[in-house]
């Protein structure tokens, strides 16, 4: 997900017997279905394992403006044009919700941006494949919202409240994301020969990664158990890759499309399809840091920041001078 | 019939300039100096596409030749364009587009504002629109200018550069034509000599809150209106026209 | 690293009539630059017709541990509550 392999404590979910009273009593809260607040008492592992995981979020939806951004200036009407763009801003804005759920627990987002721009924090191994065509920014609508929607609608259940109510926000807005994404490429399908096989060639292309962005193999996933005990986890990354699967095949057939796995298959047995793992070597490289636009991103953020610092430092500059604490401002209003 | 050709040439010159400028902001998006901002820029972008859709389909229906904003937007070439040169100058740095955008702003409330009352409902009606939005974003961009013009040594000097730079590219938006003149004795258009006061009197006000000078050069450049451009406009249009160029049979 | 803009809090009458709510927060280098941002990053979809906007370190809380005595005293107040008296049917709304 925009989350894929966040590390918990390490020590994986605790027995009920090892835990000190104070931990039972805020599992039994979580199991309640309260929410935490930000000034109650948590284990220190539940406050670490949420900042990486909401800060992973919020980053991976601000590197996630650089893929769809790319087609801004060329989106082919201006209706697209304006779609798009308003689009781009509401990752934006998701990144900019996240990064507040985040700062709740004692992170402050310079911190976090500074723990992207070292490379010490992940963001999600989708956005560093490139928008090669129009139909991308289809297939990204489509696929890669339509799976990150299906973690997110979850997460609204979440234990800690900030963060479930920056979900919830999202969720309001994303709504339209994957219907515009359908929409292009529904689009693209019923169009000339030239528009059907960029939207093959999307398809091509983004099926594994975004297979990819549930994250490994529940067998390979260590994390999740604890995660789940907390609620900050709430479906494992192989249902939710299933189900996805099972969503998309019928969408892709309406559209023509043809799914790149050749062993995708429906299986009467278990209700659902069968399909082809996504090369998990090649996920590893790219969360690593060796997918095709890793480099590429990261240059792009860590240039805005460093190039916007006198504009930030104007700022501050000026309010300082301005603000009504300042006493040579204070008497010049008496 | 020449009165609908001047109308028709005012109407581009009003889409084009929101056109391209609103291209030239959407080139920041994801690349800002704060999020804040990327998400205030987005929003002044979203403005100026809408305005362009308004003004190009009035001016593809006053031609009559059956083409819409689209076809206007993505299948003309440089020398019928009719913005003026200023939206077409390169981004520069955040401060150069802020003091661009600034310059434009308090030229686009002061036109707009008097259009509200123009002789042309269509005009009239979408003046109205604009104007609330061109009202924020002036009133945005001028607070900005102040506040990097009074910020800090190096924000003041990049202000100043900014301002220099686009100084000569101001004149443009006031040069009356004979299409001009036509359209303001019809009451379709305000005498920009009028909107050339007000435009003054924002700026000097503006300007001398953000600590600045305003240069002494009196040149200014002029061509824009009438399809003489820079040559960066015609980088602007291969990219923003690629694939209604590459794919013309195809529609999206 | 150069010092972080305030971060502020956000509250947004959602319609005339309504209360403000807590919608989220944001950064800012002063309380009128804060209403700008408050207003392009959260109301991008006419969610509002007024802003406040307060610094977070302004805030005055209680804190979780207070919980019990603060709020759990009004508990057994069920007489503040209209549902305690018994109105006969024939009365009529009341």
């Amino acid at each position: 997900m925009y989350a894929q392999v966040v590390e918990g404590s390490g020590k994986g979910a605790k027995a009920t017997e090892d835990m000190t009273p104070e931990e039972r009593a805020f599992q039994q809260k979580i199991d309640s279905g309260q929410k935490i607040e930000p000034k109650e008492w948590m284990p220190d592992g539940y406050r670490k394992t949420l900042i990486r995981q909401i800060s992973q979020h919020a980053h991976s939806e601000v590197v996630g403006q650089l893929p769809e951004g790319n087609w801004i200036t060329r989106a082919p009407t201006l209706e697209r044009k304006a779609i798009l763009l308003a689009k781009v801003q509401d990752e934006a804005g998701h990144g900019l919700y996240l990064y507040g759920a985040a700062e709740t627990l004692g992170i402050s987002r310079d911190e976090m941006y500074e723990q992207l721009h070292s490379g010490k924090a992940k963001y999600s191994s989708i956005f560093n494949y490139p928008t090669l065509n129009w139909a991308d920014i289809g297939a990204i609508g489509w696929l890669v919202d339509g799976a990150a929607i299906m973690n997110q609608v979850a997460l609204q259940r979440t234990s800690y409240g900030p963060y479930s109510r920056a979900m919830i926000r999202i969720c309001k807005e994303e709504s339209f994301h994957q219907r515009q994404g359908y929409d292009i490429m529904m689009k693209m399908c019923n169009g000339t020969e030239a528009q059907k096989a960029m939207a093959q060639d999307a398809m091509n292309r983004f099926w594994w990664p975004a297979l990819m962005m549930f994250g490994p193999p529940d067998a390979d996933s260590v994390h999740s158990a604890e995660s789940m005990a907390w609620k900050i986890k709430i479906n494992t990354n192989d249902e939710l890759r299933q189900k996805f699967v099972d969503q998309t095949v019928p969408q892709a057939e309406y559209l023509g499309l043809t799914i790149p796995d050749e062993n995708l298959a429906w299986n009467e047995e278990k209700g659902s399809y069968d399909f082809t793992d996504p090369d998990w070597d090649e996920f590893f490289q790219v969360i690593s840091g060796n997918g095709p636009c890793n480099a590429d991103r990261m240059r792009a953020r860590v240039r805005a920041w460093d190039d916007g610092e006198w504009f930030r430092d104007g700022l501050s500059a000026y309010a300082e001078k301005h603000s009504a604490g300042n006493t040579n401002q204070g008497v010049e209003n008496v | 019939m020449k009165a609908d050709s001047d109308l028709f040439e005012f109407l581009l010159r009003m889409g084009d300039n929101t056109l391209v400028l609103g291209h030239r902001v959407s080139e920041w998006c994801g690349h800002s100096p704060v999020l804040e901002e990327d998400i205030a820029l987005a929003n002044v972008a979203l403005d100026l596409i809408g305005q362009t859709r308004m003004w190009l389909d009035f001016a593809g229906d006053v031609e009559g030749k059956g083409r819409d904003a689209d076809a206007l937007a993505f299948r003309r070439d440089v020398w019928d364009f009719r913005n003026i040169l200023l939206v077409e100058r390169p981004n520069g740095n955040f401060g150069d587009t802020l003091m661009r955008q600034f310059l434009f702003d308090a030229w686009y409330h002061a036109i707009l504002s008097r259009l509200a009352g123009s002789s042309d409902d269509r005009i009239a009606a979408i003046a109205a629109k604009a104007v609330k939005e061109a009202a924020y974003h002036l009133e945005r961009s001028a607070d900005l200018v102040v506040r990097l013009g009074d910020g800090t040594t190096e924000s003041h000097a990049k202000m100043q550069a900014a301002l220099d730079d686009f100084w000569p590219y101001t004149g443009e938006m006031f040069a009356a034509d004979t299409i001009d003149t036509s359209l303001t004795s019809r009451g379709v258009i305000p005498n920009l000599a009028e909107v050339r006061d007000e435009w003054d009197e924002t700026v000097n006000r503006v300007l001398a809150d953000a600590t600045l000078e305003i240069p002494d050069g009196t040149y200014q450049h002029k061509g824009g209106k009438q399809g003489t451009h820079t040559e960066h406009l015609g980088h602007i249009l291969t990219e923003m026209q690629f694939l209604q160029r590459a794919y013309p049979d195809a529609s999206w | 690293m150069s010092r972080e803009w305030p971060l502020w809090e956000v509250f947004i009458r959602g319609q005339h009539g309504l209360s403000h709510r807590h919608v989220g927060s944001l950064h800012a280098p002063d309380a009128e630059m804060a209403i700008r941002n408050a207003r392009d990053v959260y109301t991008r979809r006419n969610e509002g017709v007024s802003i406040w906007v307060v610094k977070a370190v302004d805030i005055t809380a209680t804190s979780p541990g207070e919980k019990g005595p603060l709020f759990e005293p009004s508990n057994d107040k069920i007489y503040r509550h209209p549902t305690f008296f018994n109105i006969p049917d024939e009365v009529g709304a009341m």
